[in-house]
Formats: structure tokens, C-alpha cells, sequence
């Protein structure tokens, strides 16, 4: 049966743009300008996607499940220090906080830039053709699906994953983050019922919260206009969250869709290099020289270092 | 002079067949402590299995570890036994008739342990078959694009394809082996040697298939190497996208791969007696053939370095750089030492044909090639393209013990091998005697007639 539908589609499925006529390419812009690092956007998304708080032993070990995550990172001390920080951070998180593990004792007032990542859902995903089984594959409306039960936990993906995005369940979390015992009543009541729970030995990562996505094109089919999703009709769990509102959701095969729009104001398009870019717009995607394509674009902050 | 070119045919069959009844007593310590090794491993994986991944202290950057690392070890391992008997049997090289069965056994033993580290290392263990591409009602099949899928049809490939090689090349043995053994082993050997009753017929049709089954190795070993190293060639991870890196994987393999055969040359001569036929002369052809694998393997490394250098990615200069003055660097230098520098001692005659010396090198070698799958593993994922996960994760407890354990599972099937079946080829060392016996036996004759025709020269001269 599958042959069969293979071999008849077969032109199909070598034509570059087998996508193209799909009403949906799911994208998002990220402010970092507007980022103030304050982590909201990963507690929603740890409340909407039932990821497991791993403990501070776990999280120092590199087992934390944040599929969205606020990298840190400082800029070289020019010269003159305004802040001390101690030589030995005495968190256990040495080498997984963020904290450069240099000789470097002090930074500048500027303090630190932050970047939220998070899967980039890439269209030339390196993790897709590694898997044995396809457990991570591509869907029409361009997400970066994993497939939980398909998945046997190879770890292949995780490794060839430039983002480092893909998250391994290397203990069942669930089960053994509670002192040996499942979640205590009434805890298990605040799981999300729309996604499962994974167990040991999955590789799991963010979906662009693929739930909503899926009740939103329900609610726009019953309102009578199938392929077309209202931008903004419904926001991912960081996006819905981010005080600032540094994140910006939506379809981008929609030319009215402020994520489509801001794209364009940066001039950053699937499929193009950076090369040909007027120098001062802030738009960029993060690892593009590896062309992998991702379907998030950063805009970069800027700072007035004079003052 | 070489001992082995006097043998007479009786005292080879004598001496063979009773390394299978009386091996020194090492042979029963070796046994004792490899069969505790792999109990340790068992509880080790056991407690892996129950409680998850994390337990062998891998992490997030470092989803690959030390049973990645050993799968490459092992798999380079298998390949010389390949190596000795196929290419030098196709080569003609006569020297290879007394150590290819144990190098052959050394070979499957080898995939058979290799075969264990993608299992141990899953993540759900239980759904490995989905990797197999078998028909099912869900019309679901594996992704062709992996590597890794590639890995398992040629781990399948390979190891069954060697287990015939072997299997076959030992057919006029076992058929020696049943004629003069008792009880269970001449069940065993009866079954086992299909009948052979040493006709002329049979003897071709033997010939025939055993060259036909050595070209179909040869090909088949280098394909199942460079699919190994596709697992690394195929990824975007700084340090592992390199193109060179079949060819390396293979040199690597072959050069380990030797090391081992001298270590398990010197053993089976001991364990089992072996002195008059494993001599010195033919440990001396292997080192050359080391040594010279040597020489490639350290070419290639050095053109991978050359290549990152000039290469201008700074990915891949940074990974480069941190693998020698970064955290990993007793394991890269240590590497270098064992296996670059080591391995010139094999330039003089009189090292190259001191057992004990040799012994020591090979594990030297091996220490080297080892530790050279754990730099290849490690430090491209400590400093990957993200610099906010770098990390450097040392493999924990877990990982160590099951990789003493493979140690041990290897040498047991060995060592039960090779007190069950004949580790040394009969039929062909007695071709071997045969042949230096019609050489002399010429020559013989030659030095006689030239005697001959000096002495009638003489009394023409006198008359």
C-alpha cells in the first residue's frame, strides 16, 4: 500500500517545492531588543507543553527538559569593570548556566544579552534524515514533527541538531521526579490533557505548540473558511506569555500576518542568504550560514554603548 | 631456522586436535575473569534499563558517549581477521595459513560484541526491531536516509557473511576433528562437517566457494567501515562532517584490527601450545603489515588536520584546537603517543621479533585506538556549534563497566571458540609443509644434479 502510493507520487515527492501549495508555513520573529530575559515565555511553555521539572541535581547534569530556554551570554570586558562576579560560580551549574569558563572576573554594566531558543523548525532540518525510524519528519505546514511512540531514542538527532534544541527523557521524569512516586494528587490535574506525558528514552522538542495549531484550523473550518487560520486567532504558549510581547507568531504564507510582514521589513526570506542584505536592518537567523534554513528569525539588539 | 617446515602431517593433526583437550591452566583463569566481567556488564545494563538513560552520565550535548566509541572499536577490530584471510588468501600469501582461523573467529566474535553497543545505547531498547526494515500492517518503514539505518543492514550483512567464511574455511577440519573425537564433540563435529569425506570433487567445490566468499569480503568489509564512519560523515557536527573520513575509519580499523591479532597471537601461542606453528617469523610478517597500516592511518589523521586547518570554518578549528589544549587533551595526546609514535619501535628488526615486546606494543596500539574512537565521539560535541551548551562530560560508571564487560564477552566467545574448534587451519598448514617439502625436495634434487655434472666436468678435465 505504501509502495504503491509512493511509486504513483513519486515526481511529487522530488519536486523542491512539494509544499508550496500547502496553505500553512508556521514561522516566528523574536524581538531581542524587547527580551528582557525574564523567562516567562519558558514557565508557559514548561505549564502548556507537561515538561517535567527535572531538580536542580538533573538540571546541573544537563538532563533539563526547557524546550524554550534564555541563553545569556556577556560581551568581552572592555577594560573597566562594573560588577564582580566571583572567580567560582558556586551554583552546581558550572559549564551549563551559561557562564563563560574563563578567568573572566567581571563584566561590563551592560550585563548580559539574552536569546530565547527554541526548536528552529528548520525546512533543511539536519535532525530529520538521521532518524532510523522517522520519528522526526516533516509536516506540510513546515513544522519539525517528532513522533514520540515511533521514537527509539538513538539520540542521533539531538547530536546533529546545531541548536541543541532536542531534548533526551534520559530518566522517566515523571515517575522518579517525585521522590520515586508518580505525581502526587492533585498535581497530576494541572497536566495539559491536549499532549501526552512522555516516558524514558524519547527524544522530545518544542512543536510550535502544535496543539493550538491544531484547534485553531478546527475552530476556522467549523467557522466555514478551512484553509485559513485568522493571524493571531491563537498565540503560542511563550508568545501569549511574553510581557513584552518580544515574540511574534503566525502563518507565513499569509502576506497580512505581522510575522510575514516583519520578515519582510528585514528582509530575511526562506531560502536566501544574508549576503545580499542592506546592513541595517536587525533581522537574522541564527546559524544561516549552515543553511539549514530555520523558521525563526532574530532581530538583533542594539545597544548605544556610549552611555 | 623455522620449526613449522618439519612438521610431519600426523604430529600437526596430534597437536591440533589436542589444544582442544589440554590448555594450560591460564586458559581457566582467563575464562574465570571475563565470565565475572560480563556479569558485571549484565547487572550494569540491567540497572540501565530499569532506571534510564541518564544513569550512564551522558547529557545533553554528549547524547553519544563511550558505547558509541566502542561500537567503532569493535567493528575496526573485525575487520583485519577479513584482512588476513580473505586479502592474503587472495594475495597468495602463504604465511597467513596458520593464524587466519583464529583471526577469522576473531573477526565474528568481534561483530558480535560491536552488535551489543547500538542495543545498550537506544534509548528504548525494546522497539529495536523498528529499525529493521520488515513488513508490517502499519505499512511504516525505517527511514532509508539514516546511517544508522545503514549500520544495521551492514552489522547484518557483515556478520553473517563472516560467519559463513569462517564456518566454511573450517569444513575439512571439522571433518578431522570428527574422526578422532568422542562423545558430544563428535555429535557436534558430525553434524558440523556436513559429511566431508575429503573426495576430489569436494575438495574443488571447496576451493571455489572459500575464493569466491574471500572477493566477496574484501569489498564488503571496506563498505561496512565506511558506513560506520558515514554516522559521523553524514551529520553537520563540526569535526564529524569530514569527507576523509571513510578511508580513515578504515585505515583505523585494519590498524587496530592487527594490533589485536598479535595480542591473540601471543595468547593462543601460549594458552594453547601453539609454538610450532604461530613462530616467530610469522609474528614478524604481521608486525611489517602493522607497522605499515600504521603509516596509512597516521597519514590520513594528519590529512583530516591539514584539511580542518586550511578549511576556514571556525566550528571546526575551534574543535580542533580544543581537542588538543582543551579538557579532552590526555585523551588526544595519549592517543598520539600510543598510536602515532608507539608504533616506530616496529621499525627494528630485533622488537619485531620479541614475543613479549610485541605483546606489550599491540596493547599499547590498541589503548591508542581506543582512545582514539573516544576523541573522535567527545570533543566535537563538547564544543559544538552552540557555545551555550558547551560542556565536557566525562563517561560515568555505568559506561565503563559494560565497556570492561565487552572486553570480557570477546575473550570468553574467543576462548570458548578455541577450545571447541580447531584454532589452527590443519589442511592448510599441511599444504604449507607440503609445498616447502616439494620446493626442497627440488632443490634437492637440483644440488645433486650440479654435483653430478661438476664431478663428470672434473673427470672430463683430469682426462
Amino acid at each position: 500500500m505504501g509502495l504503491k502510493r509512493m511509486l504513483e507520487n513519486w515526481s511529487d515527492f522530488r519536486k523542491d517545492d512539494y509544499y508550496d501549495n500547502e496553505p500553512y508555513m508556521w514561522g516566528m520573529a523574536i524581538d531581542l531588543n524587547k527580551c528582557i530575559g525574564c523567562g516567562a515565555c519558558a514557565t508557559a511553555c514548561y505549564a502548556e507543553n507537561n515538561l517535567p521539572v527535572v531538580g536542580k541535581e538533573h538540571y546541573s547534569r544537563g538532563y533539563a527538559m526547557h524546550w524554550m530556554r534564555i541563553e545569556r551570554y556577556w560581551d568581552e570586558p572592555d577594560g573597566h569593570a562594573d560588577i564582580d562576579i566571583p572567580e567560582k560560580p558556586d551554583t552546581p551549574m558550572d559549564g551549563h548556566a551559561g557562564i563563560p569558563q574563563t578567568d573572566v572576573v567581571s563584566f561590563p554594566e551592560r550585563g548580559a544579552h539574552y536569546i530565547p531558543m527554541l526548536c528552529q523548525q528548520c525546512n533543511h532540518a539536519p535532525c530529520e534524515p538521521v532518524c532510523p525510524v522517522a520519528a522526526t519528519y516533516h509536516t506540510p505546514d513546515g513544522l519539525n514533527a517528532q513522533v514520540y511512540n515511533r521514537c527509539i531514542g538513538s539520540r542521533y538527532c539531538g547530536n546533529n541538531c546545531p541548536y541543541k534544541v532536542r531534548y533526551f527523557n534520559f530518566f522517566d521524569f515523571w515517575e522518579e521526579g517525585w521522590h520515586g512516586e508518580s505525581l502526587p494528587h492533585p498535581l497530576e490535574l494541572q497536566l495539559n490533557p491536549d499532549l501526552s506525558v512522555r516516558s524514558k528514552g524519547v527524544m522530545e522538542k518544542c512543536t510550535f505548540c502544535v496543539q493550538r495549531q491544531r484547534a485553531a484550523k478546527d475552530a476556522a473550518e467549523d467557522a466555514g473558511h478551512p484553509n485559513y487560520v485568522e493571524d493571531g486567532s491563537f498565540m503560542t504558549a511563550c508568545q501569549q506569555t511574553c510581557p513584552t510581547q518580544a515574540i511574534v507568531f503566525g502563518n507565513m504564507k499569509d502576506p497580512k500576518a505581522r510575522v510575514s510582514k516583519l520578515w519582510a521589513s528585514h528582509q530575511v526570506e526562506l531560502g536566501r542568504t544574508e549576503q545580499d542584505k542592506v546592513s541595517d536592518v536587525r533581522g537574522y537567523r541564527v546559524f544561516g550560514e549552515l543553511n539549514v534554513e530555520p523558521c525563526i528569525m532574530y532581530m538583533d539588539r542594539v545597544r548605544n554603548i556610549e552611555v | 631456522m623455522d620449526s613449522m617446515k618439519d612438521i610431519e602431517w600426523a604430529r600437526i593433526n596430534k597437536d591440533v586436535l589436542g589444544s582442544l583437550e589440554t590448555p594450560r591452566i591460564t586458559f581457566w583463569i582467563v575464562l574465570a575473569v571475563c565470565s565475572v566481567l560480563v556479569l558485571c556488564g549484565v547487572a550494569a545494563e540491567v540497572y540501565q534499563y530499569n532506571n534510564g538513560l541518564g544513569v550512564a552520565l551522558m547529557d545533553r550535548p554528549h547524547f553519544w558517549q563511550l558505547y558509541i566509541s566502542n561500537f567503532i572499536f569493535w567493528i575496526g577490530m573485525s575487520h583485519s581477521g577479513t584482512l588476513l584471510s580473505a586479502v592474503l588468501l587472495l594475495t597468495k600469501a602463504d604465511w597467513r595459513k596458520p593464524i587466519y582461523r583464529f583471526a577469522e573467529a576473531m573477526t565474528l566474535f568481534s561483530i558480535l560484541t560491536a552488535a551489543f553497543f547500538p542495543v545498550i545505547h537506544l534509548g528504548r531498547v525494546w522497539n529495536l526491531y523498528w529499525v529493521l526494515p520488515y513488513p508490517d500492517e502499519r505499512t511504516i518503514w525505517p527511514n532509508f536516509r539514516s546511517p544508522l539505518l545503514w549500520d544495521a543492514s551492514a552489522i547484518f550483512t557483515y556478520a553473517t557473511s563472516s560467519a559463513l567464511f569462517l564456518y566454511i574455511g573450517m569444513i575439512p577440519d571439522l571433518a578431522i576433528c570428527r574422526d578422532n573425537a568422542r562423545g558430544w564433540r563428535k555429535a557436534l563435529y558430525g553434524v558440523m562437517s556436513l559429511g566431508w569425506m575429503g573426495r576430489a570433487r569436494e575438495w574443488i567445490a571447496f576451493r571455489k566457494t572459500y575464493v569466491l566468499m574471500g572477493c566477496f569480503l574484501v569489498p564488503l568489509a571496506v563498505s561496512v567501515h565506511s558506513i560506520v564512519a558515514s554516522d559521523f560523515a553524514m551529520s553537520i557536527v563540526p569535526d564529524w562532517h569530514i569527507t576523509s573520513f571513510p578511508p580513515y575509519f578504515v585505515a583505523g580499523a585494519l590498524y587496530s584490527g592487527c594490533a589485536a591479532i598479535i595480542t591473540l597471537f601471543v595468547m593462543l601461542r601460549y594458552i594453547f601450545k601453539f609454538e610450532a606453528y604461530m613462530t616467530i617469523d610469522i609474528l614478524e610478517k604481521v608486525a611489517k603489515l602493522t607497522f605499515a597500516i600504521a603509516m596509512v592511518w597516521n597519514y590520513l589523521n594528519l590529512s583530516e588536520y591539514a584539511a580542518i586547518w586550511y578549511s576556514n570554518d571556525m566550528y571546526e578549528h575551534e574543535v580542533l584546537i580544543q581537542k588538543f589544549i582543551g579538557p579532552y587533551w590526555p585523551v588526544v595526546w595519549g592517543m598520539i603517543l600510543c598510536s602515532t609514535v608507539a608504533p616506530f619501535a616496529m621499525a627494528f628488526k630485533k622488537f619485531r621479533q620479541n614475543l613479549w615486546a610485541m605483546f606489550f606494543l599491540s596493547l599499547v596500539i590498541q589503548l591508542g585506538m581506543w582512545l582514539e574512537r573516544f576523541q573522535i565521539v567527545s570533543p566535537s560535541l563538547a564544543s559544538n556549534h552552540e557555545p551555550w551548551t558547551w560542556a565536557v562530560v566525562w563517561p560515568g560508571l555505568v559506561q565503563l563497566t559494560i565497556t570492561a564487560a565487552s572486553f570480557g564477552w570477546f575473550t570468553m566467545l574467543f576462548l570458548i571458540f578455541c577450545k571447541v574448534f580447531p584454532s589452527v587451519s590443519m589442511y592448510e598448514v599441511k599444504e604449507l609443509v607440503f609445498h616447502h617439502r616439494r620446493v626442497s625436495a627440488r632443490s634437492e634434487l637440483e644440488d645433486l644434479g650440479k654435483e653430478k655434472d661438476a664431478t663428470i666436468r672434473a673427470q672430463e678435465g683430469m682426462a
